[in-house]
Formats: C-alpha cells, sequence, structure tokens
C-alpha cells in the first residue's frame, strides 16, 4: 500500500488549491455584503430618523398675535410675548370656555402661574399656530420653492425651518400639540425607571451569579447539585421570555400586589389621588428590573467563570476564605465583564415600551417626577404615542424623541465604557 | 505529640473523584528540612497526593479523601480541623506561575495581611523577597504590577508569597515545568536554600531535577487492573536512582517506560 500516491499529481494539486483558494474568496465576499448590508440598514435607520426631525414647515395662526394684542390692550403696538401677566389672565379669560378656564384652574390656579406659563397658554389656547405642513429635510432642499409658494397662499402663515429637536423640545413639557411638546417629562422618567431599575438588579444579579458560580457550583451534595442545575436552567429560560409577559407579572405583583409599597402608601409618601396607586416609577423600575435581572446574571456568570482557576487557588492557597477569596480576586478581575453585561441590559430596559405599557405609564402627563412614587412616562412610551398619532407633525418629533432616546443610550453607553477600561486597566 | 523528625505522615491516604479511585493506600512520612520529590508517570496520582497534604483538593467538587494525614500529629482530615487553617500552615506553589494582577508588593503582602500579620509590612515584604532570591531584581519595581515580570520571576514571586506567611511546609506542585532551564536552575537553588528553614514536598516530571534537588524520592504509578495511583517505592533518593529495590523503579528511571 503506498500512502503517498493517494495525494494528488502536482498539476492537479494546483487545480485543487486554486479551487479551495476559490472557496476562501466566496466567503469572505459573502462576509464582505452581510457587513455592508447591517452598516446600511443602518445609515438608513438613521436617515429615516434625521429626515424626519429637521425641515421646513408652515405655520399658520388662527388669530394672528397683533390683532390680540390690538382687540385687548391698550397699547396696540406692543408685542405679544411683552406683555404682564395681568393681561395675559386678561385675554385668557376672554377667549377661553368656561369648562376649560375651570380645569386648568384645578390644575393650579391662573393668578398663581408665572408670566411665562401664562404666555404659553396664550399662545397655545389663544394664537394657536398650527403646523399646517411639514416637510421632510430632503424635500426642505429640493422643493424649497414650491413650499414658500404654498405658504404665500395661506392666510396668516409663514415658512420655517424647524429643528424638532431642540432645546425647548428637550426642556418642554408633554403638550397637546406637536409644535410644543416636549419630552422633559418622558426623559426624566427613563432616568428615573432605569435608575431604579439599576440599582435593583445590579446587586441582586451579581449576588445570584456569585452564589451560582463561586458556591453552587461546588456542592458535593447531588441532589442539592440537581437543584443548583434546574435553578441555572430556569434563569437562562427566563432571559427568553418576551418582555410584555414581564409586564403582565409587573402588573400582578407591584402594580397590584405590593401597591401599598409601590404607590408609596407604606412611606407616607403619596400626596394627591393621582398617585394613589401603584402605577409609579417603582412598578415600572421593579418590572425592568426582573426584565434584566437573567441577563445580567448570565452575563456576570460567564464573567465569573473567565476568572482563571489558578487565581482562586493562589489565594485559598495562601490561606484564605472563599469570600476573600472572591471579593479581592474573583469580583475586581470579573468586574469589566459585569460592566458590559450591565450596559447591554440596560440598554435593553432603556428601549423597552411594551412592559411599561402593561404596568401603566401615563401616555398624557406634564407634571415632572419627583421620586420613586409618582406617575410617569418614558421616552419609548411617548415615541409609541407619537408615531401613533395621525398627524404628520406627530412623527417628526416622535423621530426627535428616538434621537434623544439614542443619545441617551449612547451617553449611558460610552461612560460605562470608560468606567469598564479604567478598571480593567489598574488591574493589569 | 510532637514527632520530631516527620513534618507529614501520610497513612492509607485514598483519594477519589466521585466514585473513582485516583489514589489508593499510599504511606509515607516526609522528613522535616528536607526536600522530597514525587515522581511518576502522568496520571499516576502524584498531584493528587500533593494536593492532599494541604486539603486543596477539597476545592474540586466531587473529591474525597480516606485515610489520614497527620501533621504534628493531628489528622488534618479531622472535622474539627479548618482547612483555611491547613492551607495557612502548608503552603503550595503551582505549576504555571500565578501572581495575582497587583503589585509585586501586594502580591507579597495580601497573604500576610489577610492572616492578621500586624508587623512590619515593608520589612516582611523585603525579608520575603530576599529568601526567594529576588529582591534585588525587584527592589526598585515593587508598585509594578507582578504580571509585568518574566516566568521566572513570577515564579519566585510566588514562592515569596508563599514564605511571606511562613508555613512550615511547603508544597510545590512542578514548580519549574513552565520554565526555561535556566529560570528553572534558579528555582532550583532556591529550593536548596529554603530547606534550611522549611519542609519542601515537589512534584515533578523531570528525573534529573528530582535527583538534583531531592533528599527523598516517592516513585508512584497507576495500578493497570484498577487505575488507581499507588506509591510503588519511597526511599532516599540516591538509593532510589542508583539502586532501586523495585523493578518498575528501575524500569521507569532507566527510561525503559514513562
Amino acid at each position: 500500500m503506498n500512502r503517498v500516491s493517494t495525494f494528488p499529481q502536482e498539476s492537479q494539486l494546483r487545480r485543487l488549491l486554486a479551487r479551495r483558494k476559490r472557496i476562501g474568496w466566496l466567503w469572505q465576499v459573502v462576509f464582505l455584503l452581510a457587513t455592508i448590508l447591517v452598516v446600511l440598514s443602518l445609515i438608513v435607520l438613521l436617515y429615516n430618523i434625521v429626515v424626519g426631525a429637521f425641515g421646513y414647515v408652515i405655520v399658520q395662526d388662527k388669530v394672528s398675535p397683533q390683532e390680540i394684542v390690538q382687540t385687548y390692550t391698550d397699547t396696540p403696538e406692543a408685542a405679544l410675548h411683552t406683555l404682564s401677566a395681568d393681561q395675559y389672565r386678561f385675554i385668557l379669560e376672554q377667549n377661553l370656555s368656561k369648562g376649560l378656564l375651570r380645569r386648568l384652574n384645578s390644575e393650579a390656579p391662573l393668578t398663581e402661574r408665572s408670566r411665562e406659563e401664562l404666555y404659553r397658554l396664550v399662545v397655545e389656547r389663544v394664537v394657536k399656530p398650527r403646523v399646517v405642513q411639514s416637510y421632510s429635510l430632503v424635500d426642505s432642499i429640493f422643493e424649497r420653492d414650491k413650499i414658500f409658494a404654498e405658504a404665500a397662499a395661506l392666510p396668516h402663515s409663514r415658512v420655517e425651518f424647524r429643528r424638532w429637536l431642540n432645546l425647548d423640545f428637550l426642556t418642554g413639557k408633554q403638550a397637546s400639540v406637536p409644535e410644543l411638546a416636549g419630552v422633559r417629562t418622558a426623559l426624566l422618567g427613563s432616568l428615573w425607571v432605569i435608575a431604579i431599575t439599576v440599582v435593583v438588579a445590579l446587586p441582586l444579579g451579581v449576588a445570584a451569579a456569585i452564589y451560582l458560580e463561586e458556591y453552587a457550583a461546588v456542592v458535593a451534595n447531588p441532589w442539592l447539585r440537581r437543584l443548583n442545575a434546574v435553578i441555572q436552567t430556569n434563569i437562562n429560560n427566563l432571559a427568553g421570555v418576551p418582555s410584555i409577559i414581564y409586564g403582565i407579572l409587573g402588573l400582578a405583583i407591584f402594580v397590584r400586589g405590593l401597591e401599598a409599597f409601590t404607590s408609596g402608601a407604606a412611606f407616607g409618601a403619596t400626596a394627591d389621588g393621582a398617585t394613589a396607586n401603584g402605577r409609579t416609577i417603582m412598578s415600572a423600575g421593579l418590572t425592568l428590573a426582573l426584565l434584566i435581572l437573567p441577563i445580567i446574571i448570565i452575563n456576570a456568570q460567564e464573567a465569573i467563570r473567565a476568572v482563571p482557576q489558578s487565581l482562586r487557588q493562589a489565594s485559598m492557597g495562601l490561606g484564605a476564605t472563599r469570600w476573600q477569596t472572591i471579593w479581592h480576586h474573583v469580583l475586581p478581575s470579573a468586574l469589566p465583564g459585569i460592566l458590559t453585561g450591565t450596559i447591554l441590559s440596560v440598554s435593553r430596559a432603556l428601549g423597552e415600551t411594551a412592559p411599561l405599557v402593561v404596568v401603566g405609564a401615563s401616555t398624557f402627563i406634564t407634571i415632572d417626577p419627583d421620586g420613586p412614587f409618582s406617575k410617569f412616562t418614558t421616552l419609548t412610551i411617548q415615541i409609541y404615542q407619537w408615531t401613533a398619532r395621525p398627524q404628520d407633525e406627530f412623527r417628526n418629533i416622535a423621530a426627535a424623541a428616538i434621537i434623544v432616546l439614542l443619545v441617551l443610550l449612547l451617553t449611558l453607553n460610552a461612560a460605562a465604557i470608560l468606567l469598564r477600561n479604567r478598571y480593567s486597566r489598574r488591574l493589569v | 505529640m510532637n514527632n520530631g523528625t516527620y513534618a507529614i505522615e501520610l497513612q492509607n491516604l485514598n483519594c477519589y473523584y466521585e466514585t473513582f479511585r485516583a489514589v489508593k493506600d499510599v504511606n509515607l512520612q516526609v522528613k522535616r528540612n528536607r526536600i522530597t520529590a514525587f515522581i511518576g508517570p502522568s496520571g499516576c496520582g502524584k498531584s493528587t497526593v500533593l494536593r492532599a497534604i494541604n486539603r486543596m483538593n477539597d476545592l474540586i467538587p466531587g473529591a474525597r479523601v480516606e485515610g489520614q494525614v497527620l501533621f504534628k500529629g493531628q489528622n488534618l482530615y479531622d472535622p474539627a480541623v479548618d482547612p483555611v487553617e491547613v492551607r495557612r500552615r502548608i503552603g503550595m506553589v503551582f505549576q504555571k506561575p500565578n501572581p495575582f494582577p497587583k503589585s509585586i508588593y501586594e502580591n507579597v503582602a495580601w497573604g500576610a495581611r489577610i492572616n492578621g500579620f500586624k508587623g512590619n509590612m515593608d520589612e516582611l515584604v523585603e525579608q520575603s523577597l530576599r529568601e526567594a532570591a529576588l529582591w534585588d531584581e525587584v527592589k526598585d519595581k515593587l508598585h509594578q504590577s507582578g504580571l509585568s515580570l518574566s516566568g521566572g520571576q513570577q515564579q519566585r514571586l510566588c514562592i515569596a508569597r508563599a514564605i511571606a506567611i511562613r508555613p512550615e511546609i511547603i508544597l510545590m506542585d512542578e514548580p519549574a515545568s513552565a520554565l526555561d532551564p535556566i529560570a528553572t536552575l534558579k528555582i532550583e537553588d532556591l529550593m536548596r536554600e529554603l530547606v534550611k528553614n522549611y519542609t519542601i514536598i515537589i512534584v515533578t516530571h523531570n528525573m534529573q531535577q528530582a535527583a538534583r534537588v531531592s533528599d527523598y524520592t516517592a516513585f508512584f504509578m497507576m495500578d493497570r487492573a484498577d487505575r488507581a495511583g499507588m506509591l510503588v517505592e519511597f526511599n532516599e533518593t540516591g538509593k532510589i536512582f542508583t539502586n532501586p529495590t523495585d523493578r518498575r523503579t528501575e524500569d521507569y528511571i532507566t527510561g525503559r517506560f514513562g
């Protein structure tokens, strides 16, 4: 039996090699195409958002501001924004229905509201500037003349270049008209919810991961080992449960079951009737904490498992207890990995909508959340609400809100990555 | 009861992993202030026996030990004995250098600190590094990472770390197998120096190393019948290498198998 002869001849070998290289090249092209496709879809996504968030609008006032000044004040030449609080109040009282005035007064009496607030009300309720038409960034660039011609045809209207994402949008409260609506409440709501989520889920998750990796993994009792395997399997499965299920769970446990706690009643924190139920930041934060707990646990376990066994042996060999080994060596080495997992899961929590809808995020709320027991809305809920509205302008502010959400995510991630890099540098 | 000549006595030691018996019926007496080498082919249980001495086997799930390990007349596997205490008195150096990802200083000081050392730490660190023949090489960079050292230096750092807590016995599990010949030689010289103050037990694959450094040698082998490791012969190193009584020992050290 001649083993060598079973290999191809030299000429054949070259042909074969060329074929092998061709196949390799083909796969390389496939991988490149996949990458290009991913990048392209990201670009399309960003394009869509940016195009929606900036562009020309045609604004039409229901009543022109000058007309109001002429009718209700004795200084017909003054501009509307220079009037006094009393004058604004007079204008409001003259123009709004009794029912609306009563409602506004019950929210906060007009006499106690600041001048700026009253001015806002006058603009919102009396002048009623309406965006009658909004254009995407692309139309704004390429069909500028047509837009201006259309605006000229409408009485008291003007063309404005609108950056839907602007400072007023960031600091403005929710409003029923898109031009005046802002994301302040939603942004604060998101931050509050995510803060509670992290504060609850991170220590719990890391503690569970330490137990599973460092203690449960070394028990000798076969029954306990089996129990631990069952627990582990369940945690892995929990990571794949759809988020809306967690919403239902949160509704049942936190909103209903633990209402006394999540509404703050148990701490005497609740003030007005509006917050006297469990649909609070606390419930939402705890629900999202449940949602990301399995992810944090699994990631932390991976990180702890990746700590070399030799490090544990070195520590134990010096007469350290298991706890000293964990605290001084395992955790510091695993921390960068744990942080990475936390970044991922916090990003996921920040982008969740479905469970919050179930838990009872408010869809329209103008009061800033002032603690864990406030009613709340979040950016995602706000975006969801706005995209569902029929008017084009809501889609513009939804795009702007998406940019805010993305920037928030990127900021959080960047902060965590910086933290992680700083920590892992100190270790080596 | 303080038996002056023996640091460790193994009596009918059997080691199990789950139900598998890895080591059977080892009886051995390790003399104080001597170097005892464990040699034998792979899988013969010599590392398992070594780890049984300071209860490192306890850390492996499913590992179990039967029989007695006597240290100063006390059975280390008595339920009243705390394994943490055992490891504090019987130190260990591992096959692969495994310094902590901390500074050189901290590597040496950490073990002492967690064990409640109250004296002058700087002095202890210097003394330990001197004993490990590393002081001159690192005295100017004590606050650099222990991982920045070469492999041989790292291993000596691990030895310094082990002796910083003043153990009575030092176990070395193939301490030079990951090092080059020059670093190996340094470690061997160091061992001859350390044996004046400590009892050393070393596991090695390298028979020349056993012949060079050890006073006593134990030859282990796997029993073909039940795949359990067993002690074949234990004697003074000179006898083992020049005039072994067991045929299998002779076959192994002359290179006829293994």
